[in-house]
Parts: structure tokens; C-alpha cells; sequence
């Protein structure tokens, strides 16, 4: 299936749940925030968060600022 | 809660002021506490032309040349508190007399018809002679006719004011007499107004409730007043930071001859007064600093443009005088005798314009 | 010592952690800086490259990370971020930034205030970045804020106090902490505002494109100290003479 994650369209496997997606990316899910069509899921929905079809995911984290 | 470091520290902060923490405070673009204790100080006294001038300069600044004119209306003299300085004090055989609602506004309306703007309504404490109920109901029918109706009454509850505020009140004033804690006992023999934490915390809850003006004050002659002039200046900076919509004034009265033949220890000079309302002045440039009735013409008129910026002319204090100038049951005699004509002119005469009419509460939406 | 809703800081040097040339720079810099509290901002992970993460360079152990709402133009995106920086593990401490407009980054008051006023009652502690308003900054206390920011010139300029005027009325009225935050270039700068009272302050940009940011932190420590310092000792006035000479007021009427 498809889904908008940080504003580009990525196929992923059906279902897939948060979990995965961060590994997919190979990102450090202790370190990022994500944002699921619009609401916040928190770290510990991660495992059990499914995306469908078409969801806008945004992936955040803390960079250098002032 | 407001909350005084010891007295005796005062004392001690200000008797160890130097002449060179007074011309520190002098120059210092914001002056601290350390500062006023500094010009409050015995050190300060030979700097009294220098200390004048200063004072004098911010005034000019701050205020221009205006001296605002208020008159106090008293309303009731029964009163419930054993105060030994005080001519109302419970134990005193005067004549007791309460205004009734059309009483009072009479009284306001000689006031209003000398040419009068600003108001103080004043009573005893004896809430069952006169609650909070009269109050309102006399704002109400002041309100529309006076610039600005203030009280200073027994001490109300926060939703008490700012009932009072909706009617039209618009500013409090309730000092402290004293800040030593062991004087204050000992001259508040009986009533509600001997618990002294009580009372130190109502200008907060007046402040609050959403009055416009707060005013403090302490009764000079009750305790040593270089130190108690330095707690006023800590209870004034505590209540700037926590309600700054507020306007704030300063009131030095000195004890004068009242029925009960108080007679005090601590005799305050005028230059030691002077000393104090220039050293207000200077620590905090835009607090309202009131000189009453209470001290003579003389020393009123050359303090014109010097520090002081409200004074209250023609008063009488006693419940009903305006109206029967013969009544007695007064809280104390005066030390000003002219009428507010001649109060005004004296103060034009020194290029001064005596306002009468400072904002009017026909702006007031809430 | 310094004390933001309770928590004691030992230094009263805030550090910003962007626009460093590198992750290396920036940690040592911090590191020269003496800084506990620094700043970081929220960004989309950049799926291109997604190895470089501040959590993961700056140990959070040392330093008490204080994330900011840069990028927020109004109140509700403004909530939005802080949302997820508590999220992502920020805690609940924020920087409130709202800045509408792109070349001043200037802040605006209005979405400033509804925004804290929000984030008050969601349990945050918010620091406010603000102009130099005195009477913002009461609003803003009495909304809750923790801690007043006020800049001293707008954002990356290194012009210094250009509020200090302001900054001092803010000062004399808060009951809050103020940290003077924005346009300090040179530790000068950052003393000169300790020296008026303010109770810490936040560098960034002036430290971070140094020609040598470890030296340049160090600098700002100094400054930072020195000011706070000469607060502490009791700075003499600059006022020329004190009305001495003036003419006599006349206390012959004195009794």
C-alpha cells in the first residue's frame, strides 16, 4: 500500500505498524516523534499503531537550534 | 502573603547607613531598598538639600505641576477597635453618630458643589453600624457625580471590594499604623484590628479585587519611623510586583491630638517628615505620596512640587461637619484650617494647578 | 543561584545549539560554554539522511535540553510543536517562539500569549521569546510563564542591547526570571545585560559562527559572569551629578 510520509509517497507493506516503519528507516525510535494524520502517536503505541492506506505520517526530531 | 524581615533588622539596616550609601542612593538610576534605608538614614538628614531636590526633579518628571485636591467624607465614627491613638476608639465617650445614605450624600454634595471631584469616604470599624451593603449602596449614588469615590473603611473581604468596585469604588486605602509587631500590640488594645497579620495583608486583596488605586500608610509617632518608613517601602515594592495594573500611593500621616490624650514618645519633626516623603519619592518615582490636613498650611505650601502630589483640603472629621459645622465627634483636629478656595490659590500662586478632577469613571466598562 | 520553576541552574549562560559547522564544533563549544541549559529545535527527520540526531551527539545526562517552537507562525502551530517535543522526550519544558514574519523573525505578542495561555493549563513550563514589552511580559507572567525571554535586537543581528531600556523596565517589574535572549554578539553584550539585572541569557549565533566557537564560548562565560558579578557588587551610577548642584529647594519653611 501506499502512504505520505514526510511529504513523499513511499509503498510499504499492508498494515504496517509504526515499529516498523522507524526500522525500515533505520531511524532510533527512542529519538523521534511521530505524527499519524495529524495526531501524535507515542512511543509506547509504536508496536501496535497500524498505518492504512493513504496515511500522512510525519517523522520529527530534535536538530541544532536556538 | 507579605512578609516584613524582622523589625529590629530594619532598624539595624537603616542606622548603619553611611553618607556614602546616601549619595550612592542619590545617584542610583533605580534606587533599591538598601537605597531607601539609606535616605530614611540619620546619615541622610545633612543631605536633606540635596535629598529635596532629587525629589523634586522626579515629581516634576513624573507628575508636572499638579498637586490633585481630595476631600474625605466621614460617614460613621462607632467603631469597634481599641486603638489608644485613635479619637473613635471604642472605649472614648464622644458622640457617636452614623450618616444615613441621604445624610451621606449630602455631605458628598457640599463637597461636590465647593468644587470637589475626588472623594474618600471614611468610617470606624463596626460592620454592624456599617457594612459593606451601605457602602454599595452610596457608591451607587456618588458614582455619577464625583470623578472618582475612594473608601477608607474597615477592612473587606476580596469579593466584599470588588462588589465595591462594580458599584463605583475605586480605590482602597487601609494602613498599617505600625510594622513593629510588639508596638502594634500594644496599642490595639481590642478588636479586629489587633491581629496585625490580618490587616497586613489587606491592601493585597483590595489590589486583587481589582481597585485601581491602592494606598498604604503608617501613623507617624506610633514607632521608630525611619524604620517603619523602610517597611512601608518593602510592603510597596511587594504589592508593584504582584499587581502591577494597580497605581499605588503613600501616606506619612503624624499623629495628631486626639480625644484620649495619646500622647506618643517618638516625636516626628516636619524635617524628618520631609526626609521621609522625599525618600518615597526617590525609591519609587510614580507612587502617589499624600499629604493631609493634618499638617499645617505652612508646611504644605512649601512642599508644593517637592514630592508630595495629593493633598486633601477644607476636611472635616467629623461625621456630619460639613453639613453642621458645630458637630464634634471628631477623629482628630486638624492642623490646616483654610478652605479648599484658599488651598487652590495658594497652590496656583506657587505656579502649581491644583487638579480637582484627575480621570473620570465614566471610562470604567468593568 | 539561578532557580526556572524550581530547577537550580549554575550557570546563567543558555546555550543554542544551531548553525554550528559541525556536530564536533558545537559539542565543544557547549562544552566550553559551561552552559547546563541548551536549546534545541524540532525538525522533519530528513529520510535522505538520517544519521545526524542532537540527542544523539549531546549527552542529555549534562545538559537540560530546552526545546524551542522555532518555526511556528502562529499560536496553534506553536502548540503543535510543543506537543511533539513533549512527545518525542523533550520534557515539559519549552521555549515559546512565534514568528510570523520570515525576515525579521520577529515575535508576534498575540500568538505569543493565546499560545502560552494554552500551554500553561497543558502542564507546560513555557520561557516566552518576546520583544522587549514590559507590559507583554506581566501578561505573560500572569498567564504563567516561567521565565520572560526578551530580545536585546532582533535574531542574529549581534547588535546588542538595543532594548535595554525596556529590558531594564522588564526587570525591574518581573517576578519571573528574565533571560535575555537574541542578538548578543559579543560577550560585552551579554555582561551589560547581567550587569542590568537580567538573570541569564541565551547565545547562539554569535558563538556558533566564530571564527573559533570553543574560544568564543569561553568568552560569553566570562562576559556572562563578569556581568552577573558586577550586579552582584553593586554597580555605581553613570547619571551625571545627582541634582547636587542644582539651585536650593528652599527648606527654610522646615519647622
Amino acid at each position: 500500500m501506499r502512504i505520505v510520509c514526510n511529504g513523499e509517497e513511499r509503498e510499504v507493506d499492508r498494515d504496517i505498524r509504526v515499529a516498523e516503519l522507524i526500522r525500515t528507516l533505520e531511524l532510533d525510535p527512542a529519538l523521534v516523534v511521530v505524527e499519524c494524520d495529524g495526531d501524535i502517536v507515542i512511543r509506547d503505541e509504536f508496536e501496535s499503531h497500524t498505518l492504512k492506506e493513504g496515511s500522512v505520517v510525519e517523522l520529527f526530531r530534535f536538530v541544532g537550534g536556538g | 502573603m507579605f512578609s516584613l524581615p524582622p523589625f529590629s533588622e530594619l532598624k539595624e539596616l537603616v542606622a548603619s547607613r553611611t553618607a556614602g550609601d546616601v549619595l550612592h542612593a542619590l545617584k542610583s538610576p533605580h534606587p533599591d531598598l538598601s537605597d531607601l534605608a539609606a535616605l530614611l538614614s540619620p546619615a541622610a538628614d545633612g543631605f536633606l538639600e540635596q535629598t529635596a531636590a532629587r525629589s523634586s526633579e522626579i515629581t516634576m518628571y513624573r507628575f508636572g505641576k499638579t498637586i490633585q485636591i481630595y476631600a474625605p467624607v466621614y460617614l460613621s465614627n462607632f467603631c469597634t477597635n481599641q486603638c489608644l491613638y485613635c479619637g473613635f476608639s471604642a472605649g472614648n465617650r464622644i458622640d457617636r453618630r452614623k450618616l444615613s445614605l441621604e445624610e451621606a450624600e449630602s455631605e458628598a454634595m457640599i463637597l461636590h458643589n465647593r468644587g470637589f471631584n475626588h472623594i474618600l469616604l471614611v468610617s470606624g470599624d463596626a460592620p454592624k453600624a456599617m457594612g459593606v451593603d451601605y457602602f454599595e449602596a452610596l457608591a451607587l449614588r456618588l458614582r455619577e457625580r464625583f470623578a472618582s469615590v475612594s473608601i477608607e473603611v474597615q477592612p473587606l473581604e476580596t469579593d466584599e471590594y470588588a462588589r465595591l468596585f462594580a458599584a463605583g469604588i475605586t480605590g482602597v486605602a487601609v494602613y498599617q499604623e505600625t510594622y513593629e509587631q510588639k508596638t502594634y500590640k500594644e496599642i490595639h488594645l481590642s478588636g479586629k484590628k489587633r491581629d496585625y497579620e490580618y490587616r497586613i495583608d489587606i491592601p493585597a486583596r483590595a489590589a486583587e479585587a481589582g481597585m485601581r488605586e491602592v494606598g498604604i500608610g503608617v501613623l507617624l509617632g506610633l514607632s521608630d519611623w525611619r524604620a517603619d518608613a523602610l517597611a512601608l517601602g518593602f510592603h510597596l515594592a511587594w504589592l508593584r510586583k504582584r499587581f502591577w495594573k494597580t497605581a499605588f500611593t503613600v501616606s506619612f500621616p503624624r499623629l495628631r491630638p486626639a480625644e484620649g490624650d495619646f500622647t506618643s514618645s517618638m516625636d516626628v519633626s516636619e524635617r524628618n517628615l520631609a526626609q521621609m516623603l522625599f525618600a518615597m519619592r526617590i525609591f519609587d518615582q510614580d507612587v502617589g505620596l499624600i499629604l493631609s490636613t493634618r499638617e499645617e498650611s505652612r508646611f504644605r505650601d512649601g512642599m508644593i512640587g517637592l514630592g508630595p502630589t495629593r493633598y486633601s483640603a477644607g476636611s472635616c472629621t467629623a461625621p456630619g461637619g460639613y453639613g453642621n459645622p458645630d458637630l464634634t465627634g471628631e477623629q482628630f483636629s486638624i492642623g490646616d484650617h483654610r478652605l479648599m478656595a484658599e488651598v487652590c490659590s495658594d497652590i496656583k500662586n506657587r505656579g502649581f494647578d491644583p487638579v480637582c478632577k484627575d480621570w473620570d469613571m465614566t471610562f470604567q466598562l468593568h | 543561584m539561578l532557580s526556572i520553576a524550581g530547577r537550580k541552574f549554575a550557570s546563567r549562560l543558555f546555550a543554542g545549539t544551531g548553525k554550528f559547522s559541525s556536530s564536533a564544533v558545537m559539542i565543544k563549544a557547549i562544552e566550553a560554554s559551561g552552559a547546563e541549559m541548551v536549546t534545541v529545535a524540532l525538525r522533519r527527520v530528513d529520510l535522505n539522511d538520517p544519521s545526524d540526531d542532537i540527542m544523539s551527539v549531546l549527552d542529555r545526562e549534562k545538559y537540560f535540553f530546552l526545546p524551542n517552537t522555532s518555526g511556528a507562525r502562529d499560536a496553534d502551530e506553536a502548540v503543535r510543536l510543543a506537543r511533539l517535543a513533549r512527545a518525542v522526550g523533550g520534557g515539559d519544558w519549552l521555549k515559546l517562539e512565534v514568528t510570523p514574519d520570515p525576515r525579521t523573525l520577529l515575535p508576534d505578542p498575540v500568538e505569543t500569549l493565546k499560545a502560552a495561555e494554552v500551554l500553561v493549563k497543558e502542564g507546560f513550563t513555557v520561557l516566552p521569546y518576546i520583544n522587549a514589552d514590559p507590559v507583554l511580559a506581566l501578561r505573560l507572567q500572569d498567564a504563567g510563564a516561567a521565565a520572560v525571554m526578551p530580545l536585546g535586537s532582533p535574531i542574529g543581528t549581534n547588535q546588542g542591547l538595543l532594548t535595554i531600556h525596556q529590558l531594564e523596565i522588564i526587570i525591574e517589574q518581573a517576578r519571573v526570571p528574565v533571560v535575555v535572549d537574541a542578538g548578543l554578539g559579543a560577550p560585552s553584550h551579554a555582561a551589560l545585560a547581567m550587569e542590568i539585572g537580567a538573570d541569564a541569557v541565551l547565545v547562539n549565533t554569535a558563538i556558533a559562527v566564530a571564527q573559533d566557537p570553543v574560544k568564543m564560548a569561553a568568552a560569553f562565560a566570562k562576559g556572562v559572569l563578569a556581568g552577573r558579578e558586577a550586579f552582584e557588587a553593586g554597580l555605581g551610577s553613570h547619571r551625571t551629578e545627582a541634582s547636587a548642584s542644582s539651585p536650593e529647594t528652599g527648606l527654610d519653611f522646615l519647622r
